[in-house]
């Protein structure tokens, strides 16, 4: 039995989602806008009409910082 | 989801574009912004020495590569702050990056050469961190512009974080700073040229390529950042941007073209005159420059102990 395991950061902690899902639908689930953050599979980019399996480890990374500066 | 300049599969959208890219075809796509910024803006031309303001971040990391890659003569400038473990990952990335590819990165230390740290600096001088922090960038760069004879100074100020300087302006109509959030400072004396060619790309867009370029940059956030002003302004632009894709892109890119200039860009120094700091040298309104008198209560004050981050 699997789900889809989620690494998200600040603070860092993963989720399990079960999938299959895309991945759209799953920032949406998550309520994260997809101007604000990136999906990545290992090293790459996953794009946004992507099917993540049960076996599937994603990174949802912010793209967002806030220096004033 | 396929490529929309040679059909191959895509690895991201770029929706105010109406365009999605494969990796080779979105670095184009990065490198040709870029371009776009330079030229329009009348940036940089060739035969120029760059420096460019190195944080370790992928904003910073991304423009020296492009810069690179365009063919510039780019060298880096690391400023070490003292923020904790963040420093000492940020500065390890920059290091990296520098050393892989064999470019020359300079690099001054806020505790090594002038005694003290963001966080000891801004409570000593009742400032906010980033108003310290900010204040010493803007100095060192100037000097070290000046000190190692580049033309120019490049930032990676992207699309959104212009935007969300604009919007914070707007919002409460500080008609001062608006004429003066152009893309490119003309140099003055004892002042490089300070430019931003990242203007035209998203904030998404830099950390994307990023990722497919292979660079390793900081991602975790600064401590001193949480909660200010500045994010909450970037999240309200990314709602509106979701569902009116290419909204943070008029809302700055027409700004410059069509208002920007109806603001007065004339400088507060311009109206009093120059005068040189007494203590180092630079360019200044009062006896003692502001980086002067910060370094001065500064290095007077107890040491502010960061705790764990997270
Ligand atoms: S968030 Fe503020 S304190 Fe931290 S590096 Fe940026 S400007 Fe400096
Ligand atoms: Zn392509
Ligand atoms: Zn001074």
């Amino acid at each position: 039995m699997g789900s889809v395991q989620v690494t998200l950061r600040n603070p860092k902690r993963v989720v399990e989602v079960p999938g299959p899902v895309r991945v759209h639908a799953l920032l949406d689930r998550l309520e994260l806008n997809r101007e604000s953050v990136l999906v990545i599979r290992g090293d790459t980019l996953v794009p946004g009409d992507v099917l993540l399996e049960d076996t599937d480890e994603i990174e949802i990374r912010p793209v967002i910082s806030g220096g004033a500066t | 989801m396929k490529c929309t300049v040679c059909r191959k599969p895509a690895v991201i959208d770029v929706r105010r574009h109406n365009a999605n890219f494969c990796p080779d075809h979105f670095v184009a796509h990065v490198q040709e912004q870029t371009k776009r910024a330079i030229e329009h803006f009348k940036m940089l031309r060739r035969g120029e020495r760059v420096l460019v303001a190195v944080s370790g971040g992928k904003d910073s990391l991304a423009l020296w590569d492009i810069l690179v890659g365009l063919g510039y003569e780019a060298d880096g400038l690391y400023l070490g702050l003292g923020i904790g473990e963040y420093s000492d990952i940020s500065g390890d990335h920059a290091r990296a990056f520098a050393s892989e590819r064999g470019l020359k990165l300079v690099e001054v230390d806020l505790r090594d050469d002038y005694g003290f740290d963001v966080p000891t600096g801004a409570k000593a001088a009742k400032r906010v961190p980033c108003s310290a922090c900010g204040l010493s960038k803007r100095h060192l760069f100037n000097r070290a512009a000046l000190d190692g004879g580049y033309d120019v100074v490049a930032t990676g100020h992207n699309l959104d974080d212009e935007a969300a300087v604009l919007f914070g302006n707007v919002l409460r109509w500080n008609v001062e700073y608006l004429g003066r959030q152009v893309p490119v400072l003309p140099s003055r004396p004892g002042f490089p040229r300070k430019v931003k060619p990242l203007v035209r790309l998203a904030e998404r867009e830099m950390a994307a390529y990023c990722v497919i370029r292979g660079i390793d940059y900081q991602v975790e956030e600064c401590p001193m950042a949480a909660g200010n002003r500045h994010l909450g302004y970037k999240e309200a632009l990314n709602s509106i941007e979701q569902t009116s894709p290419g909204t943070k892109a008029a809302f700055y890119l027409e700004f410059l073209d069509k208002a920007a200039h109806l603001f007065n860009t004339d400088f507060e120094e311009d109206q009093v005159g120059l005068l040189v700091c007494q203590s180092c040298g630079a360019p200044t309104t009062a006896e003692v420059c502001a980086f002067c008198r910060l370094v001065d209560k500064a290095t007077g004050a107890v040491p502010v102990v960061l705790g764990p981050t997270r």
